[in-house]
């Protein structure tokens, strides 16, 4: 049994090089982000400069996995073969409030025709895809009980 | 010092389209489409082609300037341009473009146009088929999260739920658009009309706000406007219709990555609209008929809260299709079909319709229009919106 949220055959991340410290973050199940050195905010996704201070010197930081649901969706047609026959599934935007409010997209684990409340609190669960080449590890939510 | 605007200063003196076709159904390729609306437009302003010297197009419109200027053997190409930005938030900029061109002398004949043929290439609604993706996406295709649709689906659940919006004013604005493509000939969904039952029970895209006539149709087709100085308009075919105000843009880090943007569930017009209306020197009020640009019912929604056309608070009570209608509607909303049942031309067709109203000779004609709003494509960045009035808005 597949302990990944979503079927095989999804497009993997090109992990690039302006990414790099985040997705070796994940495959050591840290959050990983960008964090100026020059002003000390958050951002994300990675970008060249410091929106805030203009920076170039963005260093990265792990920060606490925890965050809550800004907002969310179930999309139930499928927009890629890999999703034909397989239904609805959700996806939710996480808002950190300790990483300077940053955002994140990932799917919901547990019962895709669940309730969602804006405002819940998620934790990250990572979902390594080691079979894949070269190996990934995905951030998925699920709610904090 | 002289005022720097547009307000008055160019006028759409022609407009044309093709047949519009069904994904994948037009017999013509589609630089071909985008020739025939081109021409079509000339021969309703009574211009020889030829003499063209400027083409404005958005969306990475594939039928380049420089290409059609040798197709048809126009004289002294003077203006070419492309809009960034993806699908139809670059409709209204087109036209501002061309206008600027003509206003400040750089040429003085130029065509806006859109010129789509998805049989031809790919469509907008299938996710990228590639193995491994990267910018933006890498963060969110893996998650499934691909589609347009998908793209601004988080916007409008967060924005309804935390103003109570009902999914009845979203309702109405389907059931709107397909009303009046059952009295427009052009309209793709003319014969195919839609009630509450039949949006009701249609299937649902994304929860919890997108059922199948929530969304756009994709479509085969092209379409094109005219656009001259505001002096020379006078003397050709038919009633002038002016540039009154024009704008584009986004606010504070629209295109933030990976859905950051500091406003979120927004259109991304509030700078825009502000610049738009400034310009115009007129207010949502002075509106009389409005075309707004439906890639998703939610994104009309908010497009419409953005101008000051309506507000969250009054939304659930007012966007009810006897507001809408351009008979009985006190706001008078996509008036050919729109988007939604007219043609997905980007639309550029709104920006025809939206002059066929001021002239007077629209299939669904407004009482007397003098003022006309159209809100292109929301949610996507940059965005745009223009404002047309008749010669009395002078
Ligand atoms: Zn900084």
């Amino acid at each position: 049994m597949s302990t990944h949220y979503l079927p095989e055959g999804l497009p993997a991340p090109a992990q690039e090089p302006i990414a790099q410290p985040y997705w070796e973050g994940t495959r050591a199940g840290k959050l990983v982000i960008q964090k100026c050195a020059g002003c000390g905010k958050h951002q994300w996704g990675p970008e060249w400069v410091c929106h805030r201070c203009h920076s170039f010197d963005l260093g990265w930081a792990e920060v606490a996995p925890r965050g809550r649901i800004y907002s969310w969706q179930r999309p139930h047609h499928p927009v890629h073969p890999a999703l034909n026959g397989h239904g609805p599934y959700l996806i939710v935007l996480v808002e950190l409030p300790g990483a300077d409010g940053v955002r994140m997209v990932g799917n919901l684990l547990g019962d895709p025709l669940q309730e969602v409340a804006i405002g819940a609190e998620v934790e990250a669960v990572f979902e390594p895809h080691d079979a894949a080449t070269p190996p990934y590890t995905l951030v998925q939510w699920r709610l904090v009980e | 010092m002289s005022e720097r605007t547009l307000r008055g200063k160019v006028a759409i003196a022609g407009i044309g389209e093709t047949t519009y076709y069904k994904h994948g159904k037009s017999p013509d390729a589609e630089f071909k489409l985008a020739l025939e609306a081109i021409l079509n437009a000339c021969r309703d302003a009574g211009v020889d082609p030829r003499e063209v010297d400027g083409f404005a197009s958005y969306g990475g419109d594939r039928s380049d300037g420089p290409r059609l200027a040798a197709a048809l053997g126009i004289h002294e190409l003077r203006f070419s341009n492309m809009h960034w930005g993806g699908g139809g938030g670059g409709v209204a900029a087109a036209v501002a473009n061309a206008g600027a061109a003509v206003h400040s002398g750089m040429a003085n004949c130029v065509i806006a146009f859109r010129s789509l043929a998805q049989g031809q290439f790919a469509r907008y609604g299938r996710g990228n088929q590639a193995a491994a993706i990267g910018g933006d996406d890498a963060f969110l295709a893996p998650y499934g999260l691909m589609s347009p649709a998908q793209r601004f689906a988080m916007k409008i659940t967060r924005f309804m739920t935390q103003h109570g919006i009902r999914h009845e004013v979203l309702r109405a604005i389907a059931l709107t658009s397909y009303h009046h493509a059952q009295t427009n000939p052009r309209a793709v969904m003319n014969g195919r009309p839609l009630d509450v039952a039949k949006y009701e029970d249609s299937r649902w895209i994304i929860e919890p706000f997108h059922r199948l006539f929530d969304c756009c149709m994709e479509n085969d087709g092209a379409a094109a406007v005219l656009v001259v100085p505001a002096e020379r308009a006078r003397d050709m075919p038919h009633k002038p219709t002016y540039l009154l105000g024009a704008a584009q843009g986004g606010h504070h880090r629209s295109a933030a990555p990976v859905h950051n943007a500091p406003d979120y569930a927004s259109a991304h017009f509030p700078t825009v609209a502000k610049n738009l209306w400034s310009m115009a020197k007129l207010g949502p009020k002075d509106v009389d008929v409005l075309q707004a640009y439906e890639n998703f019912t939610g994104g009309v929604l908010l497009g419409m809260i953005e101008h000051g056309m309506v507000s969250a608070e009054e939304a659930n009570e007012f966007m009810v299709p006897e507001n809408l209608r351009f008979d009985t509607g006190r706001l008078p909303l996509n008036t050919s079909g729109g988007n939604l049942a007219e043609c997905y031309m980007h639309g550029l067709e709104m920006v025809n319709e939206a002059v066929r109203q001021l002239r007077g000779t629209a299939s669904n004609q407004v009482r007397d229009p003098k003022v006309s709003l159209v809100i292109g494509g929301p949610m996507v960045t940059p965005v745009s919106s223009l404002i047309l009035g008749t010669e009395e808005t002078l």
